[in-house]
């Protein structure tokens, strides 16, 4: 406003190439990190598809079908999909758990020591081993509640992975919780909307996206685990009768990890692929899990304009 | 029950007053503050505020940044209970009742006082259900067309909207939410409305709209607004409180002041305290 005026050349202005040296390296080792991760999933799967090639492009859909066997050529993993399958269900049936713990923690509960602790230890669980958590279900589903879960079955092992990806569920909804922003609740108490009716229709349908990514991750982890599924007693290899539903989730069961350890140490010979291709299976499985939550997270963010 | 507008659209607003035993005084002014303090763990954010504020008048509060205006406004429909930290000393009484008295229910409160934020807050929903929210945790079932149309209209927003008010409120400009969130405010037909800084995000063109749309609705609500923007408190209302923080020497904390309330016009033209006359001439805050 004074009234000297300033005199600016060109040469000020002008674009520099090469000033921001650091930013422009920092940018390449992004993008190196992000290529690098993404060869090295690529190689992954290019290696257990390349291994499993001979089983799917022969017989695949004979592999999916067929249960155990000790005939190379006949052996399938369709008791592994199912068990993988009936356990992932059980472990979604418990997410309303988690979820609920998580809107417990961040709504109502008082911040006191009590309720740090409980957070701490959420956080804590969440690194403790899968083999511990193996024994907890070996303990508790196996033996003290073999009424209900008829002993190592794959109601035991639905209910250990459920409890081993509970805390994950219950921090990545808290997360999800606490990031719903203030002035949303604010606005809505402000409106005369009690506690309830404020998570109900602003918290939790804001919250859903986060929380639906927490569990997809839950449900990856659960269908991976294999080291749990060994302590509570998962067979490597039965054969199945002509037992009803109910018989078959009483009785002894498989999952896809456990085909595959149990491939995996059968003679390579005979045995070339059929571990891959169960890999192969579960990998499908997960894509398949995945793709729903996207598909899933997508609509609700339309829905809430975003 | 007589002391609200006729024109009452919903019929539950008495829930208040029945609640409490003790009976209205419909001469008194719609809020009555002493003695007020309010806390934020150890500190005294607000001392002492003693006020008034009367009935189908536009208070404004104005001072520096940081003297508890909000902190104030926010006590007249118990939105400092959300915070944890925060406590209520002295009286906020509100047509004679106490609205700290333990057989008032904050719910309650906040549907008969409604409140505009500082920051434009339209909910992720279409721009109808942002307008018919406060209508449906009210209980009001079926059809809110009507309220909505009457709402949107009131907040002279409904010839931008009504084609699509399915449409996201998200996806409006900061002025159209911020009159939308009016609009969302109106919808319960509450008694009161509390604006805290409802226009500091806003352009020009738009704070005027939102002025003209206050002094519309001036008859049918008491509103109190905090503002920035003297010239704004001059334009629109009837009286205006300053604040100031002042520095306690005994604990070295800064905590807010009254320093006077008065008809605006006397506030900028002829002020009885030296510190308002200095801020309002901008020498000071
Ligand atoms: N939630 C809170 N927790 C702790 N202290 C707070 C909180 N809200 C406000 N305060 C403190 O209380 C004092 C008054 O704050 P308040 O927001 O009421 O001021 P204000 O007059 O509205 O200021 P502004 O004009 O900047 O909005 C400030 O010192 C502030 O730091
Ligand atoms: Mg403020």
């Amino acid at each position: 406003m004074a009234g000297t005026s300033t005199t600016v050349d060109l040469g000020d202005l002008r674009a520099r190439r090469g000033a921001d040296v650091r930013g422009q390296i920092f940018l390449v080792l992004l993008v190196a990190s992000v290529i690098l991760a993404f060869a090295m999933v690529g190689a992954v799967f290019y290696d257990v598809t390349l291994d499993a090639w001979d089983i799917i492009s022969q017989r695949f859909w004979d592999f999916l079908r067929m249960p155990s066997s000790s005939d190379p050529t006949k052996a399938g993993v369709a008791q592994g999909i199912r068990g993988s399958l009936l356990i992932a269900l059980i472990v979604v049936a418990t997410f309303p758990i988690g979820i609920a713990g998580a809107i417990y923690l961040e709504e109502y509960a008082d911040d006191t020591w009590s309720t740090r602790l409980i957070q701490v230890t959420v956080r804590n669980l969440a690194g403790v081993p899968s083999i511990v958590y193996g024994l907890l279900g070996l303990a508790v589903f196996v033996q003290s509640l073999r009424g209900l879960t008829g002993g190592s079955s794959v109601i035991a092992a639905g209910l250990t992975l459920a409890v081993l990806v509970l805390p994950v569920v219950v921090i990545t909804s808290a997360e999800a919780v606490r990031a719903v922003p203030p002035s949303l609740r604010e606005g809505a108490y402000g409106l005369g909307a009690t506690q309830w009716e404020v998570i109900r229709t602003q918290v939790v349908p804001a919250a859903l996206p986060g929380i639906l990514t927490g569990t997809v991750l839950a449900v990856a982890r659960a269908l991976g685990e294999a080291a749990p599924l060994l302590v509570i007693g998962a067979a490597g290899f039965y054969t199945t009768g002509n037992l009803d539903f109910l018989e078959q989730t009483q009785g002894a069961f498989t999952a896809l990890p456990m085909n595959i350890a149990n491939f995996a140490r059968l003679p390579a010979e005979t045995w070339r692929g059929h571990a891959a291709a169960a890999s192969v299976v579960l990998l499908v499985l997960v894509f398949i899990v995945n793709l729903v939550a996207i598909i899933a997270r997508a609509r609700i963010s339309k829905k809430l304009g975003r | 029950m007589q002391m609200t507008e006729p024109t009452t659209r919903i019929e539950t607003n008495a829930t208040v007053r029945e609640r409490d035993p003790v009976a209205p005084d419909p001469s008194s002014e719609v809020f009555a503050v002493r003695d007020l303090n309010v806390y934020y763990g150890d500190l005294r954010a607000v001392a002492d505020v003693n006020l008034d504020v009367y009935e189908r008048q536009i208070t404004a509060f104005i001072g520096p940044s940081g003297c508890g205006k909000s902190t104030v406004l926010r006590c007249f429909n118990r939105m400092n209970d959300l915070i944890d930290i925060a406590r209520v000393d002295g009286s906020v009484r509100y047509r004679g009742i106490d609205l700290y008295d333990a057989a008032v229910d904050p719910v309650a409160v906040r549907r008969r006082i409604g409140m505009v934020f500082q920051k434009p807050n339209p909910f992720p929903k279409s721009i109808y259900d942002n307008v018919a929210y406060g209508p449906r945790v009210a209980g009001q079932k079926g059809n809110l067309d009507e309220v909505v149309e009457q709402s949107l209209r009131n907040a002279g927003l409904w010839d931008e909207v009504k084609d699509r008010l399915d449409d996201s409120a998200l996806g409006m400009s900061g002025g159209q939410q911020q009159r939308l969130c009016i609009a969302r405010a109106i919808a319960v037909n509450p008694d009161v409305l509390l604006m805290d800084e409802p226009c500091s995000a806003l352009d020009p063109i738009a704070t005027g709209r939102i002025e003209e749309l206050m002094k519309e609705i001036q008859n049918d609500y008491t509103i109190v607004i905090v503002t920035h923007n003297m010239q704004q408190a001059a334009r629109v209302s009837d009286r205006t409180a300053f604040f100031t923080a002042e520095l306690d020497e005994s604990t070295g904390q800064r905590r807010g002041r009254l320093v006077e309330l008065d008809d605006t016009g006397t506030i900028f033209s002829n002020p009885s305290d030296e510190r308002t006359e200095a801020y309002v001439t901008g020498r000071f805050g």
